[in-house]
């Protein structure tokens, strides 16, 4: 038994403004019933790659299938109304000039009036907005409207949902309780969802698979899991936790370092003894203790209640981030020493 | 099954890359609806400045040195002195109204905004005479006093203190608003600093407050300047020898049309120094706000005893603003009724203003969709210097339309020379900034998102333009176009001179009437004037009342 074929492929998928590449040669898939989320800082064209796929822009380079029919090209061009792919704005882009129901109704135009007017109720009783139907868009509040943007692609039953940073608009208490509930929504009615967004958090919640995206590229997809564990390069590790790159140089299993010698791994290329080394650290993989002997200094300090975050100078020069549970009896200016709480081996990246 | 729109392939990528420095996509080619009309708008806006060079060119030694005799700067001086003296009067009228009726704890202010903005409505030429009737010599005021003192004689009114008067009041409501807007929406927050900062109130205003205002107190002063420059009928009725009533006279009683031409010459340069001027004061400085953070509300003034002193003031310009020209109206529409004016013959200019009116509006909203659509949706080098161009009408008096398409009009197109059709056309380039403003703004307003999303919901560009862009952009449109029905219901020069033989207008029909000092003749075409500009101005005042609540 062969496996299912991806519902959107995108192969080598380039997007060319001026002279810089804002998507560069990306490839991926979307699978039935899946949600990816694409997690990138803004302008790493992440929501050109959604335009793409939507056909608001056309590639310049590689191709964008949808269920394995070519859609996007150098040559050709499938409009968006043809694409049957349904999205969501960051700023929601309701019809001002239409109700909520007339909104949600709007892309179910090949019904009969009885049939389009029950779709879209369904539609707005799946994000629970039935009684509002009436109301206009500036009437609503902005969690709201948003829920009214999900219903109304949500009515045509597209072939997938592509959503651009849907919540960044929402304080952070609605953002999380949305969320939930468009996630959930999205399970309930299996639909494939390819979201983006600059939240890690978010990227990670919702997704079945996360990518990252930097400079126009497809640095990484996998579990998110397995993103946070095994980043393939600093920047993709930037991108999905906090971390701090010391200097080392290898030494058989270990890498010398500023701090001492640490065991260290590398997925990216093999290591040689005397080889260069970034030697991964992340807050919670060190330990700080105030002594008078330690040759690192506390150059700030972060107080974040339950914790708090040390800025520790190295004698290499280089910053560490180091986290405390509680009140640690640390000043800044202090000479501290830096130790870590478990012999697991900390990941490595040849230095360039 | 999936259909697929095929791009030629001169669009490949390959030869995209030959196109670097410019930002073109596959998706984003204006439609050829699009484009052109808005080439046509492009090079109907040139006509006028082409017709200046060809003229100029050709030009004979005869009429140059008409053009450099002193009568030629006498008139360029005039022309300064009165747009200057109809300026600076405006704005010591109109700033201390506006920051009064916005930011002081007068009462009735929203009631005094209106009425101060009122005389908007009356055109210049109705205005003179109502003036010139009740001022003039063996005028209404003058019969008065010799009734109860045996004045025999009053300062003469025509001339320069006239034709400044009349335009100063029927003017300085456009600098008011200006301002007004202005004064309204500064943010309480710069003074606040400046007082905490050590200044007192006097320094606050007049060192951090007023700088602010500067822009607006800038352009208010460009609009009345345009007005008082391009204004024919005033300073006709004034006997008052500006340019356009130079170039008129010139094009009456000349057949050597090249001084006319050279004439408007200088009347083009004039207006374009002044908008260059105004974009100067602008600088470089930012006056919006920058941080991040709502403006608060501001406390309004305490004026204290100095309240009846604004009040006398405003009343005391309302009462020669709109009392005055309101009462002698009045009093001539009774006088012609009395004496049995035939009023029958008002259906004919009625129905002339009405029809060309309406149609000028249509034709130039429409142009003015395509135009904007351009600019707005498909922002290239060549959209930046057609929209530029656009703008260029702002600077020429109908005077100067109207010549220049009589001579096109008689030379190139015939079929169309002492036509409608060239009349409403030359109304078209005088006011399409005006529409291409009001609809430009409005489309401005509405996020291409939203196409995009109505495009992925399964609709055709065509179908979004009509279901989603077109509704939108219609208050914007409705809007350009009431304005352009106002200004053409009121324009007079291209009238007189591009319409048909025997073709009268209301505007047209007062003038002439007043012109020959029948004034009980001019009374009801003047208020049926009136009364008609005011319906379209209720209706943008009323929807901006929609638009703010």
């Amino acid at each position: 038994m062969s496996a299912p074929a991806p519902l959107i492929e995108c192969r080598r998928a380039s997007k060319r403004y001026d002279d810089t590449l804002a998507v560069d040669a990306v490839s991926f898939g979307l699978m039935p019933g899946e949600i990816v989320s694409i997690l990138g800082e803004s302008g790493c064209g992440k929501t050109t790659l959604l335009r793409l796929i939507a056909g608001f822009e056309a590639v310049n380079g590689g191709t964008i299938s949808i269920r394995s029919e070519i859609a996007s090209s150098e040559t050709l061009h499938l409009p968006p109304e043809r694409r049957d792919i349904g999205m969501v704005f960051q700023e929601y882009a309701l019809f001002p000039h239409m109700s909520v129901a007339q909104n949600v109704a709007f892309g179910l135009h090949n019904a009969s009036d009885v049939d389009r007017r029950r779709r879209a109720r369904e539609a707005l009783e799946l994000v629970r907005l039935a009684d509002l139907e009436s109301r206009y868009p500036h009437e609503l509040s902005g969690g709201q409207q948003q829920r009214v943007a999900l219903a109304r692609t949500l009515a045509p039953h597209p072939i997938a949902m592509l959503l651009d940073e849907p919540f960044s608009n929402l304080d952070a208490g609605l953002r999380h309780s949305l969320r939930l509930e468009v996630v959930e929504i999205l399970r309930r009615e299996n639909i494939s969802a390819i979201l983006v967004t600059h939240d890690r958090e978010e990227a990670f919640a919702v997704a079945d698979r996360a990518g990252v995206m930097v400079d126009g590229r497809l640095e990484q997809l996998g579990a998110p899991a397995d993103l946070y564990r095994a980043p393939v390069n600093p920047a993709v590790a930037r991108m999905v936790g906090d971390c701090d790159f010391l200097p080392g140089v290898a030494r058989g299993s270990v890498a010398a370092t500023a701090i001492g010698d640490l065991p260290f791994i590398c997925h990216a290329a093999a290591i040689a003894d005397g080889d260069a080394l970034l030697v991964m650290t992340r807050p919670h993989d060190l330990r700080v203790t105030a002594t008078s002997s330690g040759d690192c200094r506390v150059e700030s300090l972060e107080f974040r209640g339950s914790e708090t975050m040390a800025f520790v100078a190295t004698p290499g020069g280089a910053i560490v981030r180091c986290v405390r549970r509680g009140y640690p009896n640390l000043a800044t200016g202090a000479t501290v020493e830096i130790t870590r709480p478990s012999d697991n081996p900390f990941l490595a990246f040849p230095a360039e | 099954m999936v259909e697929i729109s095929h791009i030629p392939n001169k669009f490949t990528a390959a030869s995209l890359s030959a196109f670097s420095g410019r930002r073109l996509c596959l998706a984003k080619l204006p439609p050829t609806a699009v484009l052109l009309p808005a080439l046509l708008v492009g090079a109907a806006m040139f006509l006028p400045a082409l017709y200046l060079v060809i003229r100029g060119a050709s030009a004979s030694d005869q009429a140059w040195d008409l053009f450099f005799r002193v009568r030629t700067l006498e008139t360029l001086g005039r022309t300064l002195l009165l747009t200057v003296c109809v300026t600076s009067l405006s704005a010591a009228i109109a700033v201390p109204f506006a920051w009064l009726t916005a930011r002081s704890d007068l009462p009735l202010r929203r009631a005094w905004t209106v009425l101060l903005a009122l005389p908007l409505v009356i055109p210049s030429f109705v205005g003179a005479f109502l003036y010139a009737s009740a001022l003039g010599p063996r005028g209404m005021l003058q019969s008065l006093l010799e009734a109860a003192f045996g004045v025999q004689r009053i300062p003469d009114f025509y001339g320069l203190a006239g034709a400044t008067l009349v335009l100063t009041l029927l003017s300085y409501p456009y600098m008011f608003l200006t301002v007004r807007g202005a004064v309204a929406n500064l943010d309480p927050a710069t003074d606040e600093s400046a007082r905490s900062l050590g200044h007192g109130a006097w320094s606050a205003f007049f060192r951090v407050t007023l700088p602010q205002l500067n822009p607006s107190i800038a352009a208010g002063a460009l609009l009345v300047a345009l007005y008082t420059l391009s204004d024919f009928g005033a300073v006709s009725l004034m006997r008052y020898n500006t340019f356009t009533f130079t170039i008129y006279q010139q094009y009456q009683s000349s057949i050597d049309r090249s001084i006319a031409a050279l004439l408007s010459f200088g009347l083009v340069a004039l207006a374009i120094a002044i908008l260059l001027m105004e974009s100067y004061t602008r600088g470089r400085q930012r006056y919006y706000r920058t941080g991040a953070g709502s403006a608060r509300r501001p406390r309004a003034a305490k004026l204290g005893g100095w309240k009846w002193a604004a009040i006398a003031a405003i009343i005391g310009t309302l009462a020669l603003a709109l009392a005055l020209p309101a009462g002698v109206l009045a009093f001539w529409l009774v006088r012609g009724v009395s004496n049995g004016e035939p009023l029958l013959l008002l259906w004919t200019a009625t129905q002339n203003s009405l029809i060309v009116s309406l149609a000028a509006s249509v034709v130039t909203a429409a142009m003015a969709i395509a135009m904007a659509t351009l600019l707005v949706r498909y922002p290239t080098r060549l959209n930046r210097v057609l929209e530029s161009v656009s703008y260029t009408g702002y600077a020429l008096p109908g005077v100067v339309v109207a010549l220049a398409l009589i001579f096109f009009g008689a030379n190139y197109f015939r079929l169309l020379y002492q036509t409608h059709y060239l009349l409403i056309f030359a109304y078209a380039v005088l006011f399409f900034p005006v529409a291409l403003g009001a609809v430009k703004a409005s489309l401005l307003q509405i996020s291409p998102r939203l196409e995009d999303a109505a495009r992925s919901l399964g609709h055709s560009p065509l179908r979004v333009m009509l279901r989603i862009t077109a509704p939108l952009m219609m208050p914007g449109v409705l809007m350009g176009g009431a304005l352009v029905f106002l200004l053409t219901m009121k324009e007079l020069p291209a009238t007189l001179i591009l319409g048909p033989l025997d073709f009268t207008t209301l505007a047209t029909d007062v003038w002439s009437a007043s012109a020959e000092a029948f004034f009980a003749r001019a009374a009801a075409p003047a208020l049926l004037l009136i009364l008609m500009s005011s319906v379209p101005m209720t209706l943008l005042v009323l929807r901006e009342k929609r638009a703010l609540a």
